[in-house]
């Protein structure tokens, strides 16, 4: 395992079309098991990022290795096994296919990837260890065979949770988790989100525009120091 | 693995928009039912009139369109507009190369079922399906004057057993046909069921026939003039007239030979028709209107799974979010394109199946009133090799429609990624 969960020099991408770059990053390091809070206004290139990360899109020029893997080199479709290997995400909100079971919806990633699979069924059966990742975040048994879309917001997020521990990916990327929760449950949701990814040993990547909540995290970095683009087109 | 969790989650997908989904597929049910429909009429259609006419080598009537002598000589539809003379049906079978001929007289009718004057050689030389000759499934043939034998289709739907009496009309057909009232007859003899137009039919003898018209002319009883049954009987009943003739020849190799005495006829003009020659006439007429039938019914096809990709279209901008969520879970844009592809097969394959379903219930439902009205046997088995090619099509066009929203899905994952512009 190399000692850096992300690594980033040089980095620029723009969209088709547009004249302005959206990223120009120098440097930025992320280490393993580091859990990082990004910061920035909306349009600083925050969603742009996490999708180079991600593997979606695929940076003009520079360096762009995470978990150790030159991602600009892969093949699209690499990229994708790659993703569904290492990575999980947690989005603003609707994060769960509505009409599967939150059990379901867990279990997911081992769809896209025999890898996770494979871990996740390493001490249990796979629902077995979805159950437990959902105790442990917090939602009552009585709830796991029920349609997602029948499932609260707050409850929502605890499954997305879940599924992208699912299998301990290395990186686990939250974009905005928390903006659709009331402030009360915020907190509780970043405290449980940091207790698991310390317990399944990965590092995360928390992006919000909201700097009250990067109190307990390793570290707080905010785009506009880190993109050049942000900085100067505002 | 990875395709049947795709399959999957296009079936738990699909069933969660079956609201909307299923008008989708009442639509490709309803015209798969009408294309294979369509279909099976036509086939059992065929079938029913190839299976009427058997071991027979000609039909001989008066000269008239080769289509028209078979529809009302063997399948008891259309009417006949002229008739022959005894005498040339004597001539006829006398013929040296003729093994025998039985005359045929028709016009009368009972409740609309066609009655047929003939001689007992009919029950000894008629054959159908797969040359299987007539059977009684109770009683006798006739023997004497005003003596009927009816086919089994009347028996079931008319409860018309042994003994009872019939009164007959003149001409094919309605109630408000003079009837002959004053010369009732006696049902002698059932037939066992044949799944051809024999069922439908009241055999009678030619004398019978005669007997019948002895006080008419010109198509109406004679005013002021009644022959009672008991003296119609001291009459000589050798008809003068009949309809048509069928003919079994000593050797089939005769037949063109024999059709050229027939139209070369001196006496009156005449016509003799091969079977199996005037069958492929009367399909070549039928062709037109199958083909008219079977192109509207693609057309329906066509329409329903236009309706299936306006569906999917339309529904997917409502599924950004769940393309976007499987895009981050891991799957390429390759997998959403077979995600889509996959939910169109499935919607096709299930209204492919409803509709057969629907069809095979119609053909069971419809099954007794075709065969009592058209003498048509509708198989309700499974479906045919012709049948299962056109499911087969169904399908596979069915794909190839589902081809465009797919195409769109995958465009929309690479425009997306995971986060979708609203």
């Amino acid at each position: 395992m190399p000692g850096h969960a992300i690594e980033i020099a040089d980095l620029a991408f723009h969209w088709p079309g547009h004249a302005v770059p959206c990223l120009d990053i120098p440097h930025v390091c992320v280490e393993a098991r580091e859990r990082l809070f990004l910061h920035g206004p909306s349009g600083s290139g925050k969603s742009t990022l996490l999708n180079l990360i991600g593997g979606v899109l695929r940076p003009e020029r520079g360096r762009l290795r995470v978990l150790g893997h030159d991602l600009p080199a892969l093949a699209p479709h690499a990229r994708d096994r790659w993703r569904a290997d290492h990575l999980g995400f947690i989005f603003q909100q609707f994060n769960l296919l509505p009409w599967m079971s939150a059990l379901d919806n867990v279990t997911l990633p081992c769809t896209f990837s025999p890898r996770r699979a494979a871990e996740a069924t390493r001490n249990a059966p796979l629902d077995g260890e979805a159950g437990r990742l959902l105790t442990r975040l917090g939602l009552p048994e009585s709830h796991w065979r029920q349609p997602a879309r029948r499932l609260s917001v707050g409850q929502q997020q605890r499954v997305a949770a879940a599924r992208a521990l699912l299998g301990r990916p290395e990186l686990i990327v939250a974009d905005e988790p928390t903006s659709a929760l009331d402030a009360e449950l915020q907190q509780a949701f970043i405290d449980l989100l940091l207790q698991e990814t310390a317990a399944s040993g990965s590092a995360l990547v928390f992006v919000s525009h909201d700097r009250r909540l990067a109190a307990h995290f390793d570290r707080c970095i905010g785009m506009t120091e880190i993109n050049r683009a942000a900085a100067h087109g505002g | 693995m990875r395709t049947r969790a795709i399959l999957r989650i296009a079936r738990l997908s699909a069933f969660s928009r079956r609201s909307t989904l299923v008008l989708t597929l009442a639509a490709i049910a309803l015209a798969t039912a009408l294309l294979i429909g369509v279909e099976r009429i036509r086939h059992d259609t065929r079938q029913s009139f190839v299976q009427s006419v058997s071991g027979v080598d000609l039909v001989v009537g008066p000269r008239t369109g080769a289509v028209q002598l078979m529809l009302y000589a063997v399948f008891r539809t259309g009417s006949a507009t002229h008739t022959l003379r005894w005498s040339s049906y004597r001539a006829l079978a006398d013929h040296p190369a003729v093994a025998w001929a039985v005359p045929l007289s028709l016009g009368d009718s009972y409740r609309g079922f066609p009655v047929l004057g003939t001689t007992p050689d009919y029950f000894a030389h008629y054959r159908y399906g797969d040359k299987r000759s007539l059977t009684l499934r109770a009683g006798r043939t006739f023997e004497r004057p005003f003596e009927a034998v009816v086919g089994s289709e009347i028996a079931k739907r008319l409860g018309q057993t042994i003994d009872s009496r019939l009164l007959l009309s003149h001409g094919a057909g309605n109630d408000l046909l003079p009837e002959h009232g004053d010369k009732p007859f006696t049902v002698v003899g059932v037939l066992a069921p044949t799944g051809t137009p024999v069922d439908r039919t009241v055999h009678v003898s030619l004398e019978s026939i005669t007997a019948l018209h002895l006080d008419w002319a010109g198509g109406a009883p004679l005013p002021g003039v009644t022959i009672p049954p008991e003296l119609a009987t001291k009459f000589d009943l050798t008809p003068q007239e009949i309809t048509a003739v069928l003919v079994g020849l000593k050797q089939r190799s005769d037949a063109f030979r024999m059709q050229r005495f027939v139209n070369a006829f001196r006496d009156e003009a005449l016509m003799a028709v091969l079977p199996g020659v005037a069958l492929d006439e009367l399909w070549d007429t039928l062709d037109i209107f199958e083909r008219a039938l079977r192109g509207i019914s693609v057309l329906v096809v066509l329409v329903s799974l236009a309706g299936l990709v306006a569906t999917l279209l339309a529904g997917l901008n409502e599924r950004r979010r769940e393309l976007a969520i499987l895009r981050s879970l891991g799957a390429s844009p390759l997998d959403l394109f077979l995600l889509l592809a996959c939910e169109g097969l499935l919607i096709t394959a299930a209204g492919a199946a409803a509709g057969l379903l629907l069809v095979t219930g119609a053909a069971w439902w419809l099954h007794d009133a075709l065969r009592g009205a058209f003498g048509v046997e509708l198989s309700t088995l499974l479906p045919s090799p012709d049948e299962a090619w056109l499911l087969a099509t169904i399908l596979s066009t069915g794909l190839l429609a589902s081809a465009i929203p797919a195409f769109r899905a995958w465009r929309m994952a690479l425009a997306d990624g995971l986060t979708p512009r609203q």
